[in-house]
């Protein structure tokens, strides 16, 4: 299959025509109409005007940036933290293809989702009695911080008392089986179904791996890349009714957004 | 004690669709309504550079805030029912202003003539031994052809972009406002393999618009880029018929208006058989209000729709037992895990720019639609359409791998990449029929943030609703191998398969139903309380049955219809259906 992996050469680098002229004729909006000059100047000055700037390409030739958010604000025993780590790199591995879960800053993203409202189940209705209906990370009194740290020690545990090792210090095959049996529902945690943790920190990885890098996850668009996901396009009018596959550069929304 | 304020013409209890519609109407004709609204105002501007799928799809933070209200579920009447606390597994319920119109995908079908005349047409082609033994079918009290109008209204305030379904010529009395949407390779696939197979493939009507439209009310909608940032968003070019850009437009520009956001209905108020207002908490203050009004329009969803209702002891409850009643009765969905099901095509040579695309941009078929069908030869009611959409995929919903592929690791991740792009689903969208036992009622545990009982779904499957899905499902795989897909993935749906409680759908119908006569429906074709003259109930909640497309253009008809019956009660007032009143009474 690897070697269908590739996309056809000569469709490399080819992007829709984003001038704005064309934009602007093709989608039907009339400046300052309502959607708003500003609209369309912020997004295409930023957009297009960036084209040149090295440092959001991930060339060999890279220095390695300060990358002042990576610190925990969430976890805090780095012992749990090393376990997250190995844990999310087992699901979403480094491959051929281009980086895994640690690559990709997705330890670092799901420690500030963990710390916001999200791991704190702030939009979820929290009143008792809770009966674990569906078996759901919502379904636990725990919030979902509470639940990943749980599930992350009892992981450690496991390990310990399997391979007289930390899960961190176990080996890719020995960590493999500890998550296929939470997976399975195998492992009695408190307050939760293995299986739901697992699930829980399933979702977790993919999404740190696919969100837009403003949350620390997908570093440099390494996920959408990997995924020929170009991102926060403006428009695809000009190329929707293509036959042929389109290989486009990544827009992050540090692009996009306008001021 | 709640605030008296001064009274007003109409007050009406939310902004999507129904209750936007019924304050465009009733504002344009002169009178001063008041809009009650639950989550905060929203405006254009809140949508432009919101391409962010982790915080608009994943963490949902358009839908309703479930920390305040949500729903109990239970599968039958001997189980205690749970919460559904969170948006995670199926979001289901706008808030805001615009309600769920601003994130939806736009897709817009009209149901079939025999759905509002389900009961009679069945047992007029059948027989009466067709109909299984707890299924309540029942008809609308109004025909398609009364209703026309309303659609082609409806329609034509939004600009639908579309194009006529070849199985049913003679039933549009004009054309779409504007033409289908671009193609794309995908579109291009499913038509050739539907052709090929001798069925009859057209365009999915969209609110996402092929070209900038203005509307009979002036207001303007753009033409849609195929940013593919539609569904559970709001549209950053404002190119998707919504609410905000098209009624609450209208309605506002009257002057006749007023929107109150963060405006938490609570209570229908009545005397003597007569609303008097709506009861309401201001989220921001926690001070609570009574705004007196001559007409009450609820138009929050069927949920709250219902909720309202029973919580304001208005009608009568529906009682599964004995099947009297009909507060909470006819409970339908187009469920998540059944009706909302894909079979999944993967293609090793080709591939899709899947990344593109909008909410409604596809192609769809009703050559397996109930009148097209020959029940007699088939273990189900109803039928189905089948179609396929390109939303445009984003990467952390979409991580699909054929059957048989681990959902993790190496192998997951090699194969999630390869078919990223290399993709065609199928999905079926089958009319829901109601049960005797599927129905809404307050819970006895349960509470929302102002103390209140949460509402109670009860809600099974039925050998006739996974039948149906099954039937759709070997016809999706034949067109998929019609198409070329060198794997297949059918969803598993057998006896065992029962809805999972996770939530219900953005397609959920029933509760406040209406019909020909008190004793079995809520409300007459006006969305008229039979009960209750001057007070309407608006939306889906109206619907006696789910049919087998999307729900919001019939929405938006009833609405539309229901404001006329508005007119006429402001002017004259009275029940406007009496007939219906006097053959029930007579029996
Ligand atoms: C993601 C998604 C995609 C969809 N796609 C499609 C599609 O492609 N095609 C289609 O036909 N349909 C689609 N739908 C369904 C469609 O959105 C609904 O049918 C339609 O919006 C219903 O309109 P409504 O006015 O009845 O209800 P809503 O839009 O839900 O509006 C009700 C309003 O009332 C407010 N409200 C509720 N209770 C209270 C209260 N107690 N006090 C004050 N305010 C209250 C709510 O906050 C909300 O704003 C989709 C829905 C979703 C969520
Ligand atoms: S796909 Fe079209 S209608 Fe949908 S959000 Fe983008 S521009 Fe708007």
């Amino acid at each position: 299959m690897a070697d269908k992996n590739t996309n056809k050469p000569e469709n490399n680098g080819q992007v829709a025509d984003p001038s704005r002229r064309n934009f602007v004729k093709n989608s039907g909006i009339a400046v300052g109409g309502v959607a708003g000059g500003a609209l369309l100047g912020g997004l295409f000055t930023s957009q297009f005007g960036k084209k040149d700037d090295k440092k959001s390409s991930s060339g060999a030739d890279k220095k390695p940036e300060k990358r002042y958010e990576e610190a925990r604000m969430f976890f805090t025993r780095f012992a749990d933290f090393a376990i997250l780590e190995q844990a999310t790199e087992r699901i979403f591995p480094e491959d051929k293809n281009g980086p895994g879960a640690i690559g990709l800053g997705v330890p670092y993203f799901i420690d500030k989702q963990l710390a916001g409202p999200y791991g704190n189940n702030v939009k979820d209705y929290r009143q008792g009695p809770f009966t674990n209906g569906n078996g759901t990370a919502a379904d636990s009194s725990l919030n979902r911080g509470e639940i990943i740290i749980n599930g992350l020690r009892k992981m450690s545990d496991e390990s310990m008392k399997r391979f007289d090792a930390k899960f961190d210090d176990a080996s890719e095959e020995q960590q493999t089986e500890i998550l296929k049996d939470f997976e399975a529902d195998k492992v009695q945690l408190k307050g939760i179904s293995s299986k739901a943790f697992f699930k829980l920190l399933r979702t977790l990885t993919l999404e740190g791996a696919y969100c837009d890098p403003l949350y620390g996850g997908n570093r440099d668009m390494e996920g959408w890349k990997m995924k020929e996901y170009p991102g926060s396009i403006a428009s695809y009018a000009n190329m929707i009714e293509e036959k042929e596959f389109i290989k486009m550069d990544q827009i992050s929304l540090t692009d996009y957004q306008p001021k | 004690m709640a605030k008296m304020l001064p009274k007003t013409d109409v007050v009406i209890v939310g902004s999507g669709w129904a209750g936007g519609i019924a304050a465009a109407e009733l504002s344009k004709k002169g009178y001063k309504v008041v809009g009650l609204e639950r989550g905060k105002a929203q405006v254009r501007e809140d949508f432009i550079g919101s391409k962010d799928e982790l915080r608009y799809d994943s963490r949902k933070v358009m839908f309703q805030d479930l920390s305040k209200e949500t729903l109990t579920i239970r599968n039958t009447t001997d189980e205690v029912a749970s919460p559904n606390r969170s948006n995670d597994t199926n979001a289901i319920n706008g808030t805001d202003t615009g309600g769920s119109g601003v994130h939806w995908n736009g897709m817009v079908y009209r149901w079939l003539p025999t759905d509002f005349e389900m009961l009679s047409k069945t047992v007029e082609k059948y027989g009466k031994d067709m109909i299984p033994k707890d299924m309540t079918v029942q008809d609308w009290g109004i025909k398609y052809d009364a209703l026309e109008p309303y659609y082609d209204k409806f329609e034509k305030a939004t600009g639908i972009s579309g194009e006529p379904d070849p199985l049913r010529p003679g039933q549009r009395s004009s054309d779409y406002p504007t033409p289908p949407q671009k193609e794309t390779e995908i579109i291009r696939t499913f038509t050739k393999a539907a052709k090929e197979l001798g069925y009859h493939p057209y365009r999915i009507a969209s609110a996402n618009l092929s070209e900038a439209y203005t509307n009979p009310d002036g207001e303007t909608i753009n033409g849609c880029v195929y940013c593919a940032f539609c569904e559970a968003f709001g549209c950053d070019f404002g190119a998707k018929a919504d609410p905000i850009a098209t009624v609450l437009a209208t309605a506002s520009k009257t002057g006749n208006y007023e929107l109150r956001n963060n405006a938490y209905a609570v209570r229908v108020v009545h005397e003597n058989g007569k609303a008097t207002g709506i009861k309401y908490v201001d989220t921001e203050t926690g001070e609570e209000f009574i705004q007196p009004a001559d007409l009450v329009v609820v138009s929050g969803f069927v949920f709250s729709n219902t909720r309202l209702m029973l919580l304001s002891e208005i009608g009568k409850p529906y009682n599964p037992k004995d099947g009297t009643g009909v507060i909470g009765k006819n409970l339908t969905a187009h469920q998540r895990n059944l009706t909302h099901t894909r079979v999944r095509g993967f293609f090793d040579e080709k591939k899709f720019n899947r990344y593109a695309g909008t909410g409604a941009l596809g192609v769809t078929m009703d050559d397996f639609n109930v009148e097209q069908l020959d029940h007699t030869k088939l273990d189900f009611l109803h039928g189905f359409c089948l179609r396929t959409s390109q939303r445009g995929d984003r990467p952390i919903s979409n991580n699909h791998v054929p059957e048989g592929t681990p959902s993790w690791g190496p192998e997951f991740k090699e194969k999630s990449l390869f078919y990223a792009n290399r993709r065609i689903d199928v999905q079926q969208q089958n009319g829901a029929l109601p049960w005797r036992e599927n129905y809404m009622d307050l819970d006895p545990t349960y509470r929302d943030v102002f103390g209140d009982p949460l509402l109670r779904v009860t809600s099974k499957f039925h050998d006739q609703d996974r039948n149906i899905v099954k039937y759709a499902h070997q016809r999706s795989k034949e067109l998929l191998e019609q198409m070329g897909a060198d794997y297949i993935t059918v969803p598993d749906i057998n006896e065992d398969t029962e809805f999972d409680k996770t939530s219900l759908s953005d397609h959920t119908g029933g509760g406040v139903i209406m019909g020909e006569n008190p004793e079995t429906s809520a409300v007459n074709n006006y969305s008229q309380v039979w009960d209750m003259d001057n007070l309407f109930v608006v939306g889906a909640s109206s619907f006696p049955h789910l049919g087998s497309s999307n729900p919001t253009a019939t929405v938006g008809t009833l609405a539309y219809r229901a404001t006329e019956g508005m007119i006429k009660v402001l002017e004259n007032g009275g029940q406007l259906i009496q007939d219906g009143k006097e053959t029930a009474a007579a029996k």
